[in-house]
């Protein structure tokens, strides 16, 4: 690991401005991530501005029935907020389903949506990754990619989005707050992790300097209704292989209003946009949900190791609706 | 009497509370940390190695590559030859190292080497159709590579009911919670402390490849922190920080590696293909039994582990045939890991023994109590003492086997499986391989008895245990004895290997203390000492001394997604008396969760392009944790063997590890119909079948 210098910022716009003028300076979280990238040389910045200390550690409720996360809120605390479990369970369950608890009582908000992918190749110096290395290649097309995308990948990169949190946030239809060098931003949550397409290396629409302060929530009251379901390959602490985050609204057999996201199978959280339509206002049946999922999944381009998520997505998608309409 | 009684770990509270020194953690003065630099080629050459800025790094103290290493004696063991030449034998081989102030400075500057390399065509993966497969001579325990009995092509082709399967497993990583580390101290004499599990197997291997005398070399290990087969060899992180200590004058130097180089550097346990073959009549005797094993070695050097040989005994059949075959692949070469062998072989054989139940519509314990040999069909012999069928017809009744049913339970589907097995105890091995163990007893004072032999404690509790075996052989209690190991100035023992330490310790400390008595009486003088050896097993001319057990399964999975659980799993073992029923069952139940590991997690995924293992850190390669070991339980017959030693106790550590993989893979098949061949059982496998939609 390279020597670096080490900042703890205490007001916001000054971690922004020392930031943004150093090219090879990074925000530090939780650093469950970053610290690890570090060690592996993936990274090597020259400063890091630890941003856990400025004002942004509260959940707190918004005049029109949301609720702000503050960007430094840890997801341990995240998850046991009672504001989140009352009106947002899919919120808890996803994040109670990520990591260890160790990790969690150090992971904050705003690392989690900016975390980075597990592939191994990108995670390994000697390999090639166009996301680590642009214009290198991608090991994993032809190599080990029984946990990368079926959905929206690109011939530069299969990678998926390794968060929980971040698929119940993409369901809820969040929006991040961001202070930057000009100011204050708010970019909506779909909006903020990238689709790979040529740049792989650019998991986000956030430019160099940018800080997420904060997470809104919307007031959405189908979502005391929500679950949040993750397959993996153990039953605790390891990625998700698929999951979904799902919310929904079902009077006398009919499906009013949902929220469908999934995890695990794309560089980005993955709203089911496809199977949100063809629910919106149909019954609530079995045959209902399988078609929806098949709407999602008809583009799905599964690699030679990864074929099992279609099913995998279609069944978990099914298996939710179900419970959910089951509790109605 | 102090065997048989629970006894809490002598060294528990120290290990909890962090006093416990392991390897890494031993004061030393002013000591040097070392990093070691892996290759990123699995064959080749090493054609420049660029040193300058690492070198030129402040705090650095040395770069160790190829061209300035110290030279090794020519016949050290190719494990071992680490910065001898240029040439790369596998991916993540040691080709230079940086010793520096600091663990940080060291692994700055490791990153500032710059290598280049003459790559070759590399192969890494293991495949039924190899080409190259070959016929050892033997398998690594000296036994023959085939064996063959009867005629097995006429008993298949004529048997009523016949099972023709392919079982695979991949390669698997032992990762010890405390990873392979060494401060080595070469001054005028060396000494080391390592986290081993032999010292004088160590010692003696530094000895060989340092060209140094065994006599100067000192090593202390008194806490391992899990082994599982991993320590038992010389590695070259140890031989390095040897020489690093003595480039650097002396100083001491620290390594440990880190997780990621476990996985290239501390050997696995090997990949197989296993075809097996069974025939049998109508009411389930086998006509034949076949077991064809294909499996990965190193090109550099030779390790074919022995996955067939327990079909030679296990069950009893007219017709038999056991084969090993291997090839020689670019990679580390494999080495023995918790029940090496039996591990792979069992899940083959034991699978079978299932779908042959299944063919025959036969329970699967009535299967195997009718196939019960008489003596081992292998070499003749009587066994000193089997009860494979009391430890099934024991687990049946706890388990609640009888009228088992699979069942579902909202979005899970539940069934029932079980496996029988052996352990070998490999006393012959004793002779050939391992050497005599030694032990002494001295009184010093006050009726207070230091017992010392250099055995080693990976972890097992042995310190207790063997504590235990002394104060009854003295008869004084538990409290008078004092115990020392893990120190290669104590009397010579064997490595911790094939679950015999305790056994063959044991039997040594007992031969010391009835030197004891025998020369001192029982008044003795404080300072009167004796000596006492354990140099093999008369019995083994005359009887088969194994272990057997049998392990039972119940699997859930969820009919949607394939997700596997298994809420409960008991072993059933025939380990003769237990020394400590508290320890034997920490061991017992932690073999079941690796043989659970193994069955749900642990794969390999190697990658033929880069020539590695790309899941090489713990999110990628799976283990179980504590949320997938639910119900877990092992209890025992307690019926002590009088062949195999004066306490009457069998091999009792790895056992736990063998059948479980396939008795949960039974029980999958019980629960879902769906066979699963090729370890380990993931939801993706389970997804894509019929079962679920």
């Amino acid at each position: 690991m390279k020597p670096f210098e080490y900042v703890r910022a205490d007001d916001a716009t000054q971690a922004v401005a020392m930031v943004a003028e150093r090219p090879n300076a990074r925000f530090l979280g939780g650093g469950t991530n970053l610290v690890d990238h570090m060690k592996l040389g993936l990274v090597e910045p020259e400063l890091l501005v630890d941003v856990t200390a400025l004002p942004f550690n509260r959940v707190e409720p918004l005049p029109d029935g949301g609720v702000r996360i503050g960007a430094a809120v840890r997801n341990s605390d995240l998850a046991a907020n009672p504001l989140v479990r009352q009106n947002y369970p899919v919120l808890a369950a996803a994040l109670l389903s990520g990591a260890s608890g160790q990790l969690r009582n150090l992971a904050t908000t705003g690392g989690n949506l900016v975390q980075r992918t597990r592939c191994p190749y990108f995670q390994t110096l000697y390999t090639p990754c166009n996301k680590r290395e642009p214009g290198s290649g991608c090991s994993a097309i032809t190599g080990h990619n029984r946990e990368h995308a079926i959905l929206g990948a690109s011939q530069a990169c299969v990678a998926t989005h390794p968060s929980d949190m971040a698929v119940a946030l993409t369901a809820l239809g969040a929006t991040v707050r961001v202070l930057g060098p000009a100011g204050e931003r708010v970019v909506p949550i779909g909006e903020l992790n990238r689709l790979p397409g040529d740049e792989p290396h650019q998991d986000t629409t956030l430019n160099h300097g940018e800080l997420i302060t904060a997470v809104d929530l919307p007031a959405l009251p189908l979502a005391k209704r929500s679950a949040y379901y993750k397959v993996r390959d153990r039953a605790s602490y390891a990625f998700a292989q698929v999951s979904a985050a799902i919310a929904v609204d079902i009077h006398s057999g009919v499906v009013r209003d949902v929220r469908v996201a999934l995890g695990g199978v794309a560089h980005k959280p993955w709203r089911a946009h496809r199977a949100e339509a063809l629910l919106r206002g149909a019954p609530a049946t079995e045959d209902v949900f399988r078609a929806a999922a098949d709407a999602e999944l008809a583009e799905a381009k599964p690699l030679s190791d990864n074929g099992f998520k279609v099913p995998m997505v279609r069944n978990t998608l099914v298996s939710v609706l179900r419970r959910l309409a089951r509790e109605h | 009497m102090s065997i048989g009684i629970p006894v809490e770990r002598m060294d528990g509270r120290a290990k909890v509370t962090g006093t416990a020194p392991y390897a890494y953690e031993h004061q030393v003065a002013d000591p040097l940390y070392l990093h070691l630099i892996q290759s990123t080629i699995a064959r080749g050459q090493v054609t420049a190695i660029d040193v300058a800025a690492a070198e030129a790094l402040p705090g650095v103290a040395a770069v160790l590559t190829h061209h300035t290493a110290p030279r090794l004696a020519p016949d050290a063991p190719a494990e071992f030859r680490a910065l001898q030449s240029g040439e790369i034998v596998h991916h993540g081989q040691v080709i230079a190292g940086v010793v520096a102030e600091s663990p940080h400075i060291a692994r700055h500057a490791a990153g500032l080497v710059r290598v280049t390399y003459d790559a070759r065509p590399h192969d890494v993966r293991l495949r039924a159709d190899h080409p190259d497969l070959y016929t050892p001579d033997m398998v690594a325990i000296g036994a023959p590579a085939d064996s063959a009995t009867g005629d097995t092509h006429a008993a298949l082709a004529s048997a009523p009911f016949r099972i023709d399967q392919t079982y695979t497993t991949s390669a698997m990583f032992h990762s010890p919670i405390e990873p392979h580390a060494t401060t080595a101290i070469w001054a005028d004499d060396l000494t080391v402390y390592e986290a081993s599990q032999g010292v004088h197997d160590f010692t003696a291997l530094l000895a060989q490849a340092l060209g140094f005398p065994a006599d100067r070399i000192r090593v202390i290990a008194p806490h391992v922190g899990g082994a599982f087969g991993s320590k038992g060899l010389a590695r070259p992180h140890a031989v390095l920080a040897a020489l690093a200590s003595r480039m650097t004058g002396g100083r001491a130097v620290k390594v440990a590696l880190t997780r990621r180089q476990m996985f290239a550097l501390t050997n696995h346990r090997p990949a197989t293909v296993q075809r097996v073959q069974l025939g049998a009549d109508a009411d389930g005797r086998l006509t034949a039994l076949v077991h064809d094993a294909i499996l990965s070695t190193a090109r550099y050097e030779e390790y074919v582990e022995w996955v067939a040989t327990s079909s030679r005994n296990m069950y009893a059949t007219p017709n038999r045939r056991t084969t090993h075959r291997a090839v020689r692949l670019d990679v580390q070469m494999p080495a023995p890991m918790r029940a090496p062998g039996e591990a792979q072989g069992h899940f083959a054989t034991e699978s079978a023994m299932d779908e042959l139940a299944t063919a025959i519509g036969m329970d699967p314990i009535e299967l195997r109590i009718r196939n019960e040999p008489s003596a081992d069909a292998d070499t003749g012999l009587p066994w000193s003492s089997r009860n494979l069928v009391e430890c099934l017809r024991l687990g049946a009744q706890r388990f609640g086997w009888a009228g088992r049913g699979r069942r579902r339970e909202g979005d899970w589907l539940i069934g029932t499986g079980v496996a029988a097995a052996t352990l070998p105890t490999w006393f012959k091995l004793i002779s050939v391989a391992y050497g005599p163990s030694h032990a002494a007893v001295e009184h010093v004072g006050n009726g207070r008895y230091l017992v010392s032999t250099g055995a080693s404690d990976a972890g097992t509790g042995a310190r207790t245990a063997l504590s235990q075996i002394a104060a009854d052989a003295l008869s004084v209690p538990l409290s008078d004895v004092d115990l020392e190991l893990g120190d290669n100035a104590l009397p010579r023992a064997m490595l911790a290997a094939g679950s015999m330490g305790t056994m063959v310790w044991g039997s040594a400390i007992v031969a010391a203390a009835g030197e004891f008595r025998r020369l001192h009486g029982t008044d003795p003088r404080p300072g009167a000492r004796a000596e006492g050896a354990m140099t093999g097993n008369p019995h083994t001319e005359r009887v088969t001394i194994d272990s057997f057990h049998a392990v039972f399964a119940e699997a859930a999975v969820h009919a949607e997604t394939g997700e596997i659980r298994v809420p409960r799993l008991l072993g059933v073992f025939d380990i003769g008396r237990v020394v400590n029923p508290r320890t034997a069952r920490s061991q017992l139940i932690g073999g079941m969760t690796m043989g659970l590991s193994m069955a749900l997690h642990e794969s390999a995924a190697v990658d033929q392009h880069v020539g590695a293992v790309v899941n090489n850190d713990f999110a990628g390669y799976h283990i179980a944790t504590h949320a997938d070991v639910a119900d877990i339980d092992a209890v025992w017959l307690d019926k002590p063997d009088p062949y195999a030693n004066e306490m009457g106790i069998r091999p009792a550590g790895e056992n736990g590890v063998i059948g479980v993989a396939a008795a949960v893979a039974n029980a999958v098949n019980h629960a879902t119909g769906v066979r699963i061949r090729d370890l380990p059982i993931t939801p993706d496998k389970l997804v894509v079948s019929r079962f679920a939609r």
